[in-house]
C-alpha cells in the first residue's frame, strides 16, 4: 500500500459544492460572450443551477444569495483547453496517467483504436481539479494523447465542479494526429496518412476488405463509422499545406474537421473560413518549433478571426489550464479584439465542442457557470473573486492554498525584511 | 598540442594554478599570460568578442522608471551616453545630437535577464540535429560547455529580445548530476556565440537534483538510479576534484623548488612532470575556487538542504537553485545563506517533485530579509514574457498580504538575476556607469497587454516595435 492519500487531500477532493441555491449577482459588468456583448451595471439571476435572467434591476427571490459585484466583471466559467487534465495526477508518474493507449500488440493492430475513449478515466475527485476551479476554469476538453498513433482516440468535454458524471452531452470527439506528429505512425511519410485512413474507411464500409492486415477491430469500425457520418474530428496538425489538404480530405469523407495546433493556420485563413472549419490554437506560439511550424507567428489568432474563422485557445499542457486567459490577453495585445479574446475561452470552444446549448455564454437557460473577477478577466494581475459552477459557489480552496497558508504562517514570525 | 596548452606550459613557471584554470577564466588569464609573446596578440580561446556598435546619446524622458534597485521614479528621465547609463533623474538635459524618446505614460526598466534558458542548445526548430543540450552519456560531464552547443541562429533569441530580455544564461540540460558549464550572453544578433558572450561574466555550472538524473540513468539500470545515488555522485566528483587540486598544488611546489634550485645553479635539478590535465575536474576545481557559479536545478526543499550541505562540505557556494518549486518551504534559510531562487510563477504538477508548487512561491522567497527571488523561464515561450510571469507572482504575493510594489517585483527579472549570474556590477539596474541595457514599455510591464516598445543593449537600439526590422535577424528565418 504505497498509495496512501493524505486526509487533507481527501477533504479537498470532495466536491466543492455547497448546494444549489438561488443567486443574484448585482451591479456587474457582464461579459455575456453572446450576442448581447458586454452589459454595464447589470444583474445575473441564477435559479436551479441555471441562468434565469440577465438584465437591470432584477429582484432577488426570497432566500437567494445576493452578491454585490460593485462593477466588477462577470464572465462565463472559462474553458481550460484541450488537454489531459483530469486524466493525470502527475504527468511523469505513469500510474497516474490515463491518456495514452499502449497496448502491446503488433503496431498495425493497436495503432488504430478509434474506440479508445478516455472519458471514463476522468477523475472528478482529482486533487488537481480544485487548483484550476478556483481560477475560474469551469470546463475543459479531454483529449487522449498518443505520440505514436495516427488515430489517437476519443474524448469528451467535462465539467470541473467535482461531479462524477462530468462528461457533457454532445461533446464526444475523435482525435487524430496529422503531419509530422504522426510521422512514425504512418511509416515515415505523411503521405501515407491519407493512404492508411482510406484503408480504415474502406474497412468501415466494407468489413473484411483488408483481410488479416486490417487496421480496425469491429469496435473500431463501429466507432469510426459514427465520425464518418458528420462526427467531430480534431486533427492535430500545424503545416499550412497539411491543414488545407486534411480539411478537404475529411470533409469529402463525411467528417466535421476541427484543426488543433494550427501554427500555420493563418496562411489558409480564408479557406478555413469558407469551409467553416474552427481552429484551436495557442496564441503564444510564435517560434518555428519544427518544420511544420516555420510560419508560426503572434497574430495567428487575429488573422484567423478577421477572416471569420471560429477560434478557441488551448495550451497542450493540462497543468496550465488556468493560463488560458493569459493566452487570450496576449492575443488581444497582438491585435485580436478583446471580445473575441474572451469568446476564444468561453463561447467559441462551447460551439466547437457541441455544448453551446448549455454553456459558454451568460444567457437565460445556460448553466450558471460564472466567475466574478477582481478586474479585467484577461489581465494577469486579475484573480477570480467568486466562482460558481452550475449555480453552486466554489470554495476557493485547493491543495495549493493549503500549502500557501501553512508556509506563510511559518515564514512570518520574526522574519521581516 | 593546442595553442592553449602551449601557452599553459610556457607560463607554467609562475602560473600553474591559473594555467589549469586558464580556459575557465579566459579574460583574466589572457591578461596574466601576456608574457608569453607568441599568443599575446590573440585573445584567449572562447573569450568574448562582443563589442557593441557605436550609438548616439539617448535621453528617455518623462517615464515611470523602475530602476531595479527597488526605486520607482515617476516622470523620470534616463540618459544613456557611450553605451552606458550616465544619469537617472528628472529634467535631465539632452546632450548634443541625442536621440530623445518622449516616454510620458510609458515605463522604463533595466533590460530583463533570464538565468535559465536553453536557447541555442535546444533551438527552434527542435530537430534531432539541433538537439544539443544534454550530454547524457555520463552522469558527470563538467567538462562540457553549453556555449559549444549554442546555435546563434536560433530564432528564439530575437523573440526574447522583443520581450525585453537583454541578457540570459544558456545552460546545459538537467539529465546529468553535473551537466556542464553555462554561458551568459547578451541578446544580440551574431554569427558566433563569442560575439554574444557577456564580457567578463563568470561561467555557471549546471547541477541537477532529483528525478531527472535518476530517471535518465536509472532507467537504463545505470548509476545513479536513486536520490542517494545522486548525492554520492556529486560528492565523488567534488572529492576527485579536490585531489586534482592537491596534485596541482604539489606540482606547483615541486616546480617552484626546481626553479629555485636551477636559479641557484643546481645543474642536476629536473622539472617535475605536471599532472595530466582533466577538463572535468578542472571545472569543478574552478567552482571550488569561486570562479564558476553553481546553478542547481532542484525542486524539493529537502534536496536543496542536502545540496547546501554538499556545498559546505566542499567549500563552494550555490548561486541559485533553479526550478525550486518548494523553495518557499526553505525561504528563510535561502535568504540567510544568500542563495537565490530561480522560480516559475505557476508551473507545477508535471512531475512528482513539482507536486507542491504554489503561486506564492516567488513572493515568499522574496520576503525574508536578504531574500533573492528570481523569475526564470526554462522556456522559449516563457522567456518572452518574464514581465507577465513577475506580474502574476507579484499579484499572488500581494493577495497573501505581502507588500510588493512593482519597483520591488521588477528586481526578480533584473537585479536579482544579475546578482545570481555575477554581472550585477555591470547590468541589472539603472545605476550610473552600468551598461545601457534598457527597456521602454508601452505601459506598466506588469500587464498582459505590456509590450516592449524599445529595447536597448549597451545603448544600441536593437528593437523598435514601431519600426521593426524588415527581415528576421536569424538566417534560418529568411
Amino acid at each position: 500500500m504505497r498509495k496512501l492519500i493524505p486526509i487533507a487531500a481527501l477533504l479537498l477532493a470532495a466536491p466543492a459544492l455547497a448546494g444549489a441555491q438561488d443567486l443574484l449577482i448585482r451591479g456587474a459588468r457582464v461579459h455575456t460572450a453572446g450576442t448581447a456583448g458586454t452589459l454595464q451595471n447589470a444583474d445575473v439571476l441564477v435559479q436551479g443551477g441555471r441562468i434565469a435572467a440577465v438584465g437591470s434591476g432584477l429582484t432577488a427571490p426570497a432566500g437567494a444569495t445576493v452578491v454585490d459585484a460593485r462593477g466588477r466583471p462577470v464572465t462565463p466559467g472559462l474553458f481550460g483547453g484541450v488537454t489531459q487534465f483530469g486524466l493525470e495526477e502527475v504527468s511523469l508518474e505513469a500510474s497516474t496517467f490515463d491518456a495514452e493507449l499502449k497496448l502491446t500488440a503488433p503496431a498495425w493492430q493497436h495503432m488504430w483504436r478509434p474506440e479508445f475513449d478516455v472519458t471514463p478515466a476522468f477523475n472528478a475527485r482529482s486533487i488537481v481539479l480544485p487548483v484550476m476551479r478556483v481560477e475560474g476554469v469551469a470546463w475543459s476538453m479531454l483529449s487522449p494523447l498518443a505520440a505514436e498513433s495516427l488515430v489517437v482516440g476519443q474524448g469528451s468535454a467535462v465539467s470541473l465542479d467535482g461531479r462524477f458524471d462530468a462528461a457533457l452531452d454532445g461533446s464526444k470527439t475523435l482525435f487524430v494526429n496529422w503531419g509530422s506528429d504522426a510521422h512514425d505512425a504512418s511509416g515515415g511519410s505523411r503521405a501515407a496518412q491519407y493512404m492508411l485512413f482510406d484503408q480504415a474507411i474502406r474497412e468501415v464500409r466494407e468489413p473484411g476488405s483488408s483481410g488479416p492486415a486490417a487496421l480496425l477491430l469491429p469496435e473500431g469500425r463501429a466507432a469510426l463509422k459514427s465520425y464518418l457520418a458528420g462526427g467531430r474530428v480534431v486533427f492535430y496538425v500545424n503545416r499550412a499545406s497539411d491543414i488545407r489538404e486534411v480539411v478537404g480530405y475529411a470533409k469529402a469523407r463525411g467528417m466535421k474537421p476541427v484543426i488543433a495546433g494550427a501554427a500555420e493556420a493563418w496562411v489558409v485563413a480564408r479557406e478555413l473560413a469558407d469551409a467553416k472549419v474552427p481552429v484551436i490554437l495557442d496564441p503564444l506560439e510564435n517560434l518555428p518549433g519544427d518544420f511544420d511550424r516555420l510560419g508560426a507567428r503572434f497574430d495567428n489568432a487575429k488573422v484567423l478571426h478577421e477572416a471569420g474563422v471560429r477560434i478557441a485557445f488551448s495550451q497542450s499542457d493540462g497543468f496550465h489550464l488556468r493560463k488560458n486567459r493569459q493566452l487570450a490577453g496576449n492575443a488581444v495585445a497582438h491585435g485580436l479584439p478583446w471580445e473575441a479574446g474572451l469568446a476564444a475561452i468561453t463561447s467559441s470552444p462551447a460551439e466547437i465542442f457541441g455544448v453551446a446549448g448549455s454553456r459558454g455564454r451568460i444567457e437565460k437557460g445556460q448553466a450558471a457557470d460564472l466567475v466574478l473577477w477582481s478586474g479585467d478577466p484577461l489581465e494577469v494581475t486579475t484573480v477570480a473573486d467568486h466562482v460558481w459552477i452550475a449555480g453552486n459557489p466554489v470554495a476557493l480552496r485547493s491543495r495549493q492554498t493549503e500549502l500557501r497558508d501553512r508556509y506563510l504562517e511559518r515564514l512570518r514570525p520574526g522574519s521581516t525584511r | 598540442m593546442s595553442p592553449s596548452r602551449a601557452l599553459c606550459l610556457a607560463a607554467a613557471a609562475a602560473l600553474s594554478a591559473a594555467c589549469a584554470a586558464q580556459p575557465q577564466a579566459p579574460e583574466k588569464s589572457a591578461a596574466t599570460a601576456k608574457a608569453a609573446e607568441p599568443a599575446a596578440a590573440s585573445r584567449a580561446p572562447f573569450s568574448s568578442t562582443y563589442s557593441p556598435a557605436p550609438s548616439p546619446p539617448t535621453l528617455i524622458r518623462g517615464a515611470t522608471v523602475l530602476t531595479g534597485t527597488g526605486t520607482r521614479i515617476d516622470d523620470g528621465d534616463v540618459l544613456i551616453v557611450g553605451g552606458k547609463i550616465l544619469a537617472i533623474g528628472s529634467a535631465l538635459a539632452a546632450p548634443e545630437g541625442a536621440r530623445v524618446v518622449e516616454a510620458k505614460g510609458r515605463w522604463v526598466t533595466p533590460g530583463l535577464i533570464d538565468i535559465h534558458s536553453h536557447m541555442g542548445v535546444y533551438a527552434s526548430p527542435g530537430t534531432d540535429a539541433l538537439d544539443d543540450g544534454n550530454e547524457s552519456t555520463d552522469p558527470v560531464t563538467s567538462q562540457v560547455w553549453a556555449e559549444h552547443s549554442v546555435w546563434p541562429q536560433d530564432p528564439g533569441f530575437e523573440a526574447a529580445l522583443q520581450g525585453g530580455v537583454t541578457s540570459m544564461q544558456v545552460l546545459p540540460g538537467s539529465a546529468n548530476l553535473i551537466g556542464g558549464r553555462g554561458v551568459t550572453i547578451k541578446v544580440v544578433p551574431a554569427t558566433t556565440y563569442q560575439e554574444m558572450k557577456f564580457p567578463g561574466a563568470p561561467h555557471g555550472l549546471k547541477m541537477a537534483c532529483g528525478e531527472n538524473p535518476k530517471r535518465v540513468y536509472g532507467g537504463d539500470d545505470q548509476f545513479p538510479s536513486t536520490r542517494m545515488g545522486n548525492v554520492a555522485g556529486y560528492r565523488q566528483a567534488f572529492a576527485d576534484a579536490k585531489d586534482y587540486m592537491e596534485d596541482w598544488k604539489e606540482y606547483d611546489a615541486k616546480l617552484a623548488k626546481h626553479e629555485k634550485d636551477a636559479a641557484e645553479g643546481d645543474e642536476d635539478t629536473t622539472p617535475p612532470q605536471p599532472p595530466k590535465r582533466d577538463l572535468k575536474l578542472e571545472t569543478l576545481a574552478e567552482v571550488m575556487r569561486g570562479n564558476i557559479l553553481v546553478h542547481n536545478h532542484c525542486y524539493r526543499a529537502d534536496e536543496m538542504a542536502t545540496m547546501l550541505d554538499i556545498a559546505q562540505e566542499f567549500g563552494y557556494k550555490i548561486a541559485a537553485f533553479h526550478h525550486g518549486v518548494e523553495a518557499y518551504k526553505l525561504a528563510d534559510r535561502l535568504a540567510a545563506e544568500g542563495v537565490c531562487g530561480g522560480l516559475w510563477a505557476d508551473w507545477w504538477g508535471f512531475k512528482m517533485e513539482a507536486y507542491d508548487g504554489i503561486q506564492e512561491n516567488i513572493a515568499l522567497v522574496d520576503y525574508p530579509k536578504g531574500g533573492c527571488a528570481i523569475v526564470h523561464s526554462d522556456s522559449e515561450e516563457g522567456i518572452q514574457r518574464l514581465n507577465q510571469e513577475a506580474a502574476k507572482a507579484m499579484t499572488r504575493g500581494q493577495l497573501a498580504g505581502l507588500d510588493i510594489p512593482p519597483e520591488r517585483a521588477i528586481r526578480w527579472v533584473t537585479a536579482n538575476a544579475a546578482k545570481a549570474l555575477g554581472i550585477l556590477d555591470q547590468t541589472g539596474t539603472l545605476d550610473a556607469g552600468k551598461m545601457g541595457d534598457v527597456v521602454v514599455w508601452n505601459g506598466t510591464p506588469f500587464s498582459v497587454y505590456a509590450l516592449a516598445d524599445l529595447v536597448f543593449v549597451d545603448g544600441v537600439l536593437l528593437y523598435d516595435r514601431a519600426n521593426p526590422a524588415p527581415k528576421p535577424r536569424s538566417d534560418f528565418q529568411l
